[in-house]
């Protein structure tokens, strides 16, 4: 029948396609949902040159790095977006696959903003009293027992008399890495949980990042709008994000502030305020010169234009980087250096 | 004992109950309805708006970078392209309040438009080659912060440091509209661009050919597997455990969670075959998985419902098997399962579960020409931008909603049509 083959005709030439597809021209980005802004602004204006606008998906920072890390290749992504730093066992797994010459671009700061709604009245916490809100187990009388606190007033008279409510971002987030080296494992020291795991020959920096499960810490997804919404309805909500979405949502919520400190463009840039974090992304030595673009890439996003203190990236909430740190980074792209 | 009893008690009794289960029913119906209807207002209340942009007219002079207004005429597209009009265009929009001439502040007057002027301006160029004038009037496109406060969607009553806009953008703004300077127009990019940081700029015409070729790629490979898989079960195969073994499995393969599509996609489509990531191909084999089986049953319950008659005539007049079956069994038992198609392209429209594992859920600002081409999708669309920080995406991705309801309605109705035309009632 004429109608079978024509059918079969058109299957055996899109698989013919698909075979044609493998060469790419276009970057290729994965990772980071919080460096994804500021990448997706950046290719935007790079498709405008020659070269075609770079491919972003919004995976989180620990599934780029799985992607990242699945070898060398045109099928495997150029470039991982990442809000903290590559790990060792990331690296480790990267060199398994063959991904040995990586280059990092620190692109600017951020800071983790705790923030919650207008109408709340203004609030100011420390690691320790966030660790103690936080925590499954914490320290009391040189033991761990279960968390008991219920309300914010129970850690301290100072803080909220009411009940303890944190979004939190999940487990694969960078923005959850971030949180639980800046504050949960700071306050873990602080309290002396820290010291009690480890004499019981745990891995302290890991138990101390264990959070409660009895309702006082919410697993609210990737998706920090929405986390922005939710904080606006309930004025006793609290939730974390990066400060872009405290920028973009200042008629609805604020930032509390940590150890007496509000979050600000200065404080972020020189890592006064507390919780502080560069940005970073991760390019593939072996794709330059491959997959066509990169080191365009890499010029125009590390440029004055972009991630320069009156850049475009600064409008939407990026920290511009200090000018020595800014031309190590800028040296680091023109001359693709690889970690060591 | 009489069946008509009019003096019955109970009449009255069993009147009344069947009163109140109508009451109940129609409850029931109504509060459906409230649902939908609330659904629709509380979508369309916020997406009405995307439909048109702000424009702002501005005055442009191009005496500096021709010598004769009539010498763009002869100029190529790619010639226009290479004109460096940056500065000159920004001059041009500064002239607009001309008592503004600190540097900081002029800044704050670019901010009102989109950052894309240049290329509108160029755009305008292209496009009216043989009427430039020595000053011309173009519409650009105002920044998303003003065509928020345009469309009444940001507060100005709080304090300028919680706003996205600083007093004086607000005095400027003030000024264009006592100047009637501040236009809106049928946001026409909307339908035709990729997606953009940038909400003013951003459009669906990236997610609506990514759903196109999906869709595409859907028909080619469910369709004819589809109506063969179900021709061969009803009307050839034999009955045996074996053929009941394959219905059960399609039957509850019908019924598996699309998100399990999703990771078959992921682990043989692009790990064992290596096709390429986020592409509408990839969407559409992993999609077609998923309507394959409502197109069979939906196939084989039309073609259950031709009276065997039909069959049996045509074989006892010396027709074979195949030729009676698609001479004449499959042509009347078409409409129904072409309804049932419709139904399946439907559900693989609206499906978003599956694409994100399969690197559908990126952001691609070139439209795709080819299926090969990286894409997103309208659901997946929706999602993005459903979690963009900016305002203005609030609308867009109510818009979007309505284009894909939309389509679904038409889709939908083309099955019921389809089915109250062409059915043969027996």
């Amino acid at each position: 029948m004429k109608f079978i083959k024509l059918m079969s005709l058109i299957i055996f030439g899109v698989s013919l396609f698909t075979v044609s597809a493998n060469a790419r021209d276009t970057i290729k980005i994965v990772g980071s949902s919080t460096v994804y802004p500021y990448a997706t602004v950046v290719a935007e204006r790079f498709g405008k040159s020659k070269f075609n606008t770079p491919i972003i998906e919004s995976t989180g920072t620990g599934g780029g790095m799985k992607l990242f890390c699945a070898g060398v290749g045109t099928e495997h992504p150029d470039i991982t977006n990442a809000s903290r730093k590559i790990k060792n066992e990331e690296i480790a797994l990267c060199a398994k696959n063959g991904v040995t010459d990586i280059i990092e671009i620190t692109i600017g700061n951020d800071g983790l903003t705790l923030a919650h709604s207008l109408d709340a009245a203004n609030a100011n916490f420390n690691q320790e009293q966030l660790f103690l809100a936080l925590a499954e187990k914490i320290p009391s009388n040189g033991k761990l027992i279960d968390n008991p606190y219920v309300k914010w007033s129970d850690i301290d008279s100072s803080l909220p008399n009411h009940k303890i409510e944190i979004l939190i971002a999940p487990p694969t987030s960078g923005t959850r890495d971030a949180w639980n080296s800046l504050i949960m494992v700071k306050g873990c020291k602080a309290s002396g949980a820290y010291k009690i795991w480890e004499t019981e020959g745990e891995n302290a920096k890991k138990k101390c990042s264990i959070v409660r499960e009895d309702g006082g810490a919410i697993e609210a997804g990737e998706n920090d709008t929405l986390i922005v919404q939710k904080l606006a309805e309930d004025p006793e909500r609290f939730g974390y994000f990066g400060y872009s979405y405290l920028l973009a949502n200042e008629d609805k919520i604020k930032a509390s502030s940590i150890a007496g400190i509000q979050p600000s463009l200065e404080g972020i840039q020189d890592y006064s305020y507390p919780i502080a974090r560069p940005l970073q992304f991760y390019v593939k030595k072996a794709h330059v010169g491959v997959v066509p673009g990169i080191k365009e890439f890499l010029k125009i996003f590390t440029s004055e234009d972009a991630m320069g203190p009156d850049g475009y990236l600064t409008d939407i909430g990026l920290v511009a980087l200090d000018d020595v740190s800014a031309d190590a980074v800028r040296s680091a792209a023109i001359n693709l250096e690889t970690l060591k | 004992m009489s069946f008509v009893n009019l003096n019955d008690n109970n009449l009255q009794k069993r009147l009344s109950r069947e009163f109140r289960f109508k009451v109940y029913c129609i409850m029931a119906m109504t509060f459906a309805l409230g649902f939908v209807l609330f659904l629709f207002t509380s979508i369309f209340s916020t997406g009405y708006s995307a439909f048109y942009k702000t424009m702002i007219p501005i005055e442009i002079s191009l005496s500096s970078v021709v010598s004769d207004s009539n010498s763009f005429a002869l100029m190529t597209n790619e010639e226009i392209n290479d004109l460096s009009i940056y500065s000159l265009s920004k001059k041009n929009i500064y002239n607009l309040f001309p008592n503004i001439t600190d540097r900081k502040e002029k800044k704050e007057i670019l901010k009102i438009f989109s950052y894309e002027f240049e290329d509108e301006i160029k755009n305008f160029l292209k496009d009216n080659k043989e009427n430039i004038n020595d000053i011309n009037i173009i519409y650009l496109t105002a920044s998303d912060d003003i065509d928020q406060l345009h469309k009444g969607n940001f507060p100005r009553d709080i304090p300028e440091k919680r706003r996205r806009l600083s007093d004086l953008q607000l005095s400027f703004y003030d000024e264009l509209i006592l100047e009637n300077k501040i236009e809106t127009e049928f946001n026409f990019p909307f339908f035709t661009r990729g997606d953009s940081r940038e909400p003013e700029l951003a459009g669906i015409g990236g997610a609506l050919a990514g759903s196109f070729f999906t869709i595409i790629v859907v028909l080619i490979l469910s369709l004819p597997f589809g109506l063969l898989a179900a021709i061969y079960l009803q009307e050839f195969a034999p009955q045996n455990k074996f053929t009941d073994f394959i219905e059960i499995n399609i039957n509850n393969l019908a019924a598996v969670p699309s998100i399990v599509f999703g990771l078959l996609g992921l682990g043989i489509l692009l790990n064992t075959f290596g096709m390429p990531r986020s592409t509408a191909l990839v969407g559409g084999v992993t999609l077609s998985l998923m309507t394959l089986p409502t197109i069979i049953i939906a196939t084989r319950a039309a073609l259950r419902a031709v009276p065997p008659s039909i069959r049996e005539a045509a074989l006892a007049v010396g027709a074979t098997r195949m030729q009676a079956v698609m001479h004449h069994v499959v042509p009347v038992a078409m409409p129904g399962s072409l309804t049932g198609a419709i139904i399946g392209i439907a559900q693989a429209l609206g499906e978003t579960a599956p694409l994100l594992l399969i690197g559908m859920v990126a952001f691609v600002v070139d439209v795709p020409s080819t299926p090969v081409d990286p894409s997103a999708s309208l659901p997946v669309q929706i999602y993005l931008w459903a979690e963009s920080a900016e305002r203005g995406f609030v609308e867009k991705t109510s818009a979007t909603i309505m284009m894909l309801l939309g389509l679904l309605i038409i889709l939908n109705l083309t099955a019921v049509i389809i089915r109250r035309k062409f059915e043969t009632k027996w």
